[in-house]
């Protein structure tokens, strides 16, 4: 009882507007997931991470249009769209990271001349937001259908001025972070599937952010794994 | 993606049904479907469901110069996007009819009708005033946007807060949130749109139709009205020709529903306001239904990275001592540098026949291609068998050669030197090229 009790109050703390630091060991915000919440796409997911979130949704294998039709796979085409404004430059490094992320993954070979697309919107960014966006495309690409080599997930790491390593840091850690990292790693053999960094770090910063990515990554398959089995529960 | 499009039989279907005072969705001709309103941690930002049509609304201010003819007024901006997660016939980036009026209809439905005090968001007359955006992204559509978009835009202008300012002499102070509380923004009233569809020329009157009804619907009448029951916009498309007594009996039943839609909205704010000030957990993450099968939520976890530094260093001391990097920028010829690996920009899709272009472009693109690959060490051999030098012997005596201990400049130029002895009849100056291009 007692336990409950103090995720309670260390939940609240977080979920207020980033207050208060979340101790020297590292650890993951608290995760939601929900999978198909929109009726119009073929499969839709929105995921947090703490405060960052992200609503994703995904067409596919469906209609190519003749210019963009490949015709030994599937096109995979990602837009990104930011909650205030245009999308812009930021907008379109993040679609292409995702987009060749997704690549590697999906099974493109076994629906040639479709397309599958996936859209996502950020709702609100608390820090993490390409790693959160990384798991909203996976959630909803599972939740189309649409087979997967391995699934997939993102993980962010920040390095401060003292060397100290963050996992899934808030928006204000990412701000005073000397480095910020995010990795996208695979589920069957926890590979590294695309990189993306920001800031000055050693060879052994990145090994040791990457073997963190890789220990955290545990978790959020868990994750995964543990809604999609109540999805497909009986009860 | 097209429109899947609607067949005759189920056009005929639903007009059948339309007639016997029966819809699709269960609901009696003048209900809406169910309103859920939910709140983000941020302040002017709000997901509103109106069944399943989803809006997601962000209201974002700015400080800006006012236009030049109303120099006291603050600036008002709405925008609606219609992303492609809605729908898959939205294209992106294109500016469709009902884009324009969508956007145009809430601009009169909200700037029009005087809802916010726009001399308020003055700052300094003529030089600093607030601009108000309000960005709305439709989620899903499935039928009335405008009805969803509309309250939408009202709830997130009344949920947000702009940070304070102040005034003295000529300087203008901005407040962050710690230091002083957000102000809200001042609200005449909430004009929210209701949306009547008209079926057969009119003999059928519909309230918030879906979008099945709305693709066989004649007309549409949309009715945008506060709760004192005043009209701030009306408007009728779709080419009908409606009785003034139609038009009247819309007017009424908007009225009840506007109050009832009010009412709602008043009761949501002031929910999330409670919580806020309660302390308590607001946010998306509380909107979403934990009964849900499709939903599921993790607790904060810890995760274990005591042995992060030993797994790091366990892999740096069993990698390959790292290639060579240029660290300092190599000057070529005047205007023309480079710096790093040399290796060629991976980014932009380069369709095959283009790589194929690459590979017969003579020799020296074939020996950049050959160092990417013993780069990446475990990528097959293809390719190299068509590099005029044989490169692999070199390459391995001069890994030997590599000594950590020495500075990196020294090591090149003595590798250089080195491959120049033992190969001077294999075109040293290619070699210099390449070995230049692999570090």
């Amino acid at each position: 009882m007692e336990g409950t009790m103090q995720t309670e109050t260390t939940i609240r703390a977080e979920s207020g507007i980033e207050s208060g630091p979340r101790g020297p060991s590292c650890s993951l915000r608290h995760f939601a997931c929900e999978q198909n919440l929109l009726s119009r796409p073929d499969g839709s997911a929105s995921f947090l991470q703490g405060d960052t979130s992200v609503l994703a949704g995904v067409y596919g294998p469906a209609e190519v249009k003749v210019s963009k039709e490949i015709f030994n796979k599937a096109t995979l085409e990602v837009t990104l769209r930011p909650k205030i404004g245009l999308p812009g430059v930021a907008e379109k490094s993040r679609e292409r990271l995702i987009r060749n992320t997704c690549e590697a993954v999906v099974l493109g070979a076994l629906h040639p001349r479709t397309s599958i697309t996936v859209v996502l919107q950020v709702v609100s960014d608390a820090g993490s937001l390409l790693a959160c966006c990384l798991n909203a495309a996976c959630m909803a690409l599972v939740d189309a259908g649409v087979p997967m080599r391995a699934l997939f997930c993102g993980v962010t790491c920040a390095l401060d001025s003292d060397g100290t390593l963050l996992l899934d840091p808030t928006a204000k850690q990412e701000k005073e972070a000397r480095a910020v990292l995010t990795f996208a790693l695979d589920s069957v053999e926890r590979k590294l599937l695309m990189s993306t960094t920001k800031g000055l770090y050693s060879d052994a910063e990145l090994q040791q952010c990457l073997a963190a990515a890789q220990a955290a990554s545990q978790h959020v398959f868990r994750f995964y794994r543990e809604s999609l089995q109540r999805r497909y529960s009986k009860s | 993606m097209k429109e899947t499009p609607l067949s005759n039989c189920e056009r005929r279907f639903l007009l059948r049904a339309i007639e016997e005072k029966k819809r699709l969705d269960g609901r009696q001709t003048y209900d809406y479907r169910n309103i859920k309103i939910s709140f983000g941690t941020d302040y002017g930002c709000c997901i509103v469901e109106l069944g399943k049509t989803r809006v997601l609304g962000q209201v974002s201010c700015e400080l800006v110069s006012p236009k030049l003819n109303r120099a006291t007024e603050g600036i008002l901006f709405f925008n609606l996007e219609l992303s492609q997660m809605a729908a898959p016939a939205f294209e992106p980036g294109r500016q469709s009819d009902l884009l324009v009026k969508l956007n145009r209809l809430l601009e009169r439905c909200l700037r029009n009708s005087k809802c916010i005090d726009t001399e308020s968001l003055c700052v300094v007359a003529g030089e600093k005033v607030w601009q108000i955006r309000v960005d709305l992204h439709l989620l899903n559509h499935d039928g009335n946007i405008i009805d969803a978009a509309s309250i939408a835009a009202i709830v997130a202008l009344c949920h947000f807060r702009r940070p304070d300012v102040s005034v003295q002499g000529d300087e203008v102070t901005l407040y962050t949130l710690e230091e002083r509380d957000p102000v809200p923004l001042s609200i005449h009233h909430m004009p929210i749109c209701v949306s009547f569809a008209f079926f057969q020329q009119g003999t059928y009157l519909l309230v918030d139709p879906n979008e099945r009804e709305e693709r066989v619907m004649d007309g549409l009448l949309v009715i945008a009205m506060n709760k004192h029951r005043e009209i701030c916009t009306i408007q009728s498309s779709g080419g009908i020709m409606l009785l003034k007594d139609q038009v009247l009996r819309c007017s009424k039943i908007a009225g009840v529903k506007v109050a009832e839609i009010t009412e709602l909205i008043q009761k949501a704010l002031e929910n999330d306001q409670k919580v806020r000030k309660e302390g308590g957990k607001f946010g998306f993450a509380e909107s979403i239904a934990n009964q849900r099968i499709t939903a599921f939520r993790m607790e904060k976890a810890p995760v274990d990275t005591s042995d992060v530094e030993e797994k790091a260093e366990e892999i740096i001391s069993e990698a390959e001592p790292p290639s060579e990097v240029v660290s300092k920028p190599v000057l070529w010829t005047p205007g023309t540098a480079q710096i790093g690996e040399g290796i060629e920009n991976s980014w932009g899709d380069l369709e095959d026949s283009e790589k194929e272009d690459e590979d017969e472009g003579g020799s020296d693109e074939a020996i950049i291609l050959d160092s990417i690959k013993m780069d990446t060490g475990e990528v097959s051999n293809i390719g190299s068998q068509d590099a005029p030098i044989v490169l692999s012997d070199s390459e391995e005596e001069e890994m030997i050669i590599l000594e950590p201990d020495k500075n990196p400049k020294k090591i090149r130029t003595q590798t250089i030197s080195a491959t120049q002895v033992k190969a001077p009849s294999k075109k040293p100056v290619k070699k210099r090229k390449k070995k230049r291009a692999a570090n």
